[in-house]
């Protein structure tokens, strides 16, 4: 046996079957394990949609699975726009805004586009996006939820920029998934710190002349007017990544046309 | 067959007088990373035990027909495969604990115990005993990761298992919980402190001065 266990024809037959039976037995658990993967993954989205609206808290403890569907299902309206045009698109069978995948659409060539000016990375941008209306008991609209998302120092980085009716000022700004292994942990992972999410609450996205003013600053005189929002310190590349997410997003190639048409002429 | 007595010792030994990271210095990395919280910990804990108990009985299940010349690979494969097996199954089951530990588990590939334990111990012992010793090693690295994780939690955030022990001042309580805790560099002074401790009380565990 010892001798025979080490010829090559053995050893060639242990090194296959095993590759064989671990692979099986991986590919199993994967496709078994991922409808369960895949819902949990959209109701995390969700709790993070209702945390950008300011109504649930999750670094109060655990919120119930039933409680972020109950909520979801009764405050927020999932709707898709085209950002060419800047208008809604009308839900059909094909096209349901609540499962629509921004990035398997963003892959796919017929349904995106090449930015021309890509500042923040993004290298397709798919031709619809989502954006959740959230309003309050009595049907009233109360904050709008603009998906962003751009490279930061390491990783892609995925936020929802909530902002009130006047789609002017912010409400907040929460990251809630990164690419690979994320931004550096207390440097630029501090994007999800609850103190500096903070400080983006009631700051202005334009200025007086209606041009994109919000900037990620390191002047305290900046900093402490209505455009300006403290910058990470130690987190540089992160903070500029930011910038720029925001600056794609709210620009020509992103959601310009849509808040144009919603500021003017509401948000039907 | 193993009689009762070498069991428990296997199983046991690990946990203070054999420890995986007290002793053997394996696994530090990921002591250091998931100590924060006793949640992660705990998970952590649960799933370095699943994957270093099973890799050792399959391992030791074949052991004999494992060619010398490949060994490491082959023992790299199975223990693969089932780190990302249990990655996929807290994916599912525990999605908020999963996003907190994130590269960490798909990191007990590398974490020295399991492969140290392999390489050591299943290549020559049945598997039982091996799947015993998986078990111990495992609950020796819980035992370390609880009682760091214990410490962190508590005075560094003032809670257990996310509940409020200490009410912090930020909260309106009388606490000021100390940040540096919450940091990896201080499960470097804890582990130091078991450490020192451990081979006060074992005094035949301190290494011969050379």
């Amino acid at each position: 046996m010892a001798s025979n266990k080490d010829s090559f024809g053995r050893t060639l037959f242990v090194v296959v079957g095993l590759c064989f039976i671990c692979s099986v037995f991986v590919s199993t658990a994967a496709v078994l394990l991922k409808p369960i993967q895949q819902e949990n993954k959209l109701l995390d989205k969700q709790k993070y949609i209702l945390e950008a609206a300011g109504l649930i808290n999750t670094k109060e403890g655990k919120i119930e699975k039933v409680q972020v569907l109950e909520m979801y299902n009764k405050y927020v309206e999932a709707r898709l726009v085209n950002l060419k045009s800047g208008d809604w698109v009308e839900d059909s069978d094909s096209k349901k805004a609540d499962t629509f995948d921004t990035e398997k659409a963003a892959r796919t060539k017929a349904t995106s586009f090449v930015p021309q000016n890509d500042i923040a990375s993004v290298k397709r941008v798919a031709n619809e996006a989502v954006v959740y209306l959230v309003r309050d008991d009595n049907q009233q609209l109360q904050t709008v939820i603009i998906p962003v998302k751009g490279y930061g120092l390491w990783s892609t980085m995925f936020a929802f920029l909530a902002v009130e009716p006047d789609l002017n000022t912010i409400r907040s700004l929460v990251y809630y998934s990164f690419t690979g292994s994320g931004e550096t942990p207390g440097l630029g992972g501090e994007v999800q710190n609850p103190q500096w999410i903070a400080k983006w609450n009631g700051k202005k996205l334009y200025n007086d002349k209606g041009e994109l003013a919000i900037s990620v600053t390191k002047n305290p005189v900046v900093a402490a007017s209505p455009h300006g929002v403290d910058a990470l310190s130690g987190a540089t590349l992160t903070g500029n990544g930011v910038q720029n997410s925001l600056n794609f997003w709210l620009g020509e190639e992103g959601f310009a046309r849509f808040i144009e048409k919603a500021r003017n002429g509401g948000l039907g | 067959m193993a009689d009762a007595k070498e069991l428990k010792q296997v199983l046991i030994g690990p946990v203070l007088s054999n420890n995986p990271i007290a002793l053997q210095i394996l696994g530090v990395c990921s002591a250091l990373a998931v100590t924060a919280k006793m949640e992660t910990a705990i998970v952590m804990t649960i799933a370095l035990t699943a994957v270093c108990a099973l890799s050792n009985l399959f391992i030791s299940m074949i052991r004999s027909h494992i060619p010398s010349s490949v060994r490491i690979i082959v023992q790299m494969t199975i223990i693969a495969s089932l780190v990302i097996v249990v990655d996929q199954v807290l994916q599912a089951y525990a999605y908020d604990v999963a996003k907190q530990l994130s590269v960490f588990v798909g990191l007990i590939i590398t974490n020295c115990i399991v492969m140290g334990r392999a390489e050591a111990y299943a290549m020559k012992t049945p598997p039982l005993m091996s799947f015993m010793d998986g078990i111990g090693n495992g609950l020796g690295y819980g035992a370390i990761l609880l009682a760091v994780g214990f410490v962190r939690e508590l005075f560094g955030n003032g809670s257990l298992f996310g509940i409020e022990i200490l009410s912090k001042i930020s909260d309106g309580g009388w606490y000021q919980p100390n940040g540096l805790l919450l940091l990896p560099p201080s499960a470097f002074f804890l582990i130091g402190a078991l450490i020192w401790i451990i081979r006060t009380m074992k005094p035949e565990q301190v290494e011969a001065k050379g």
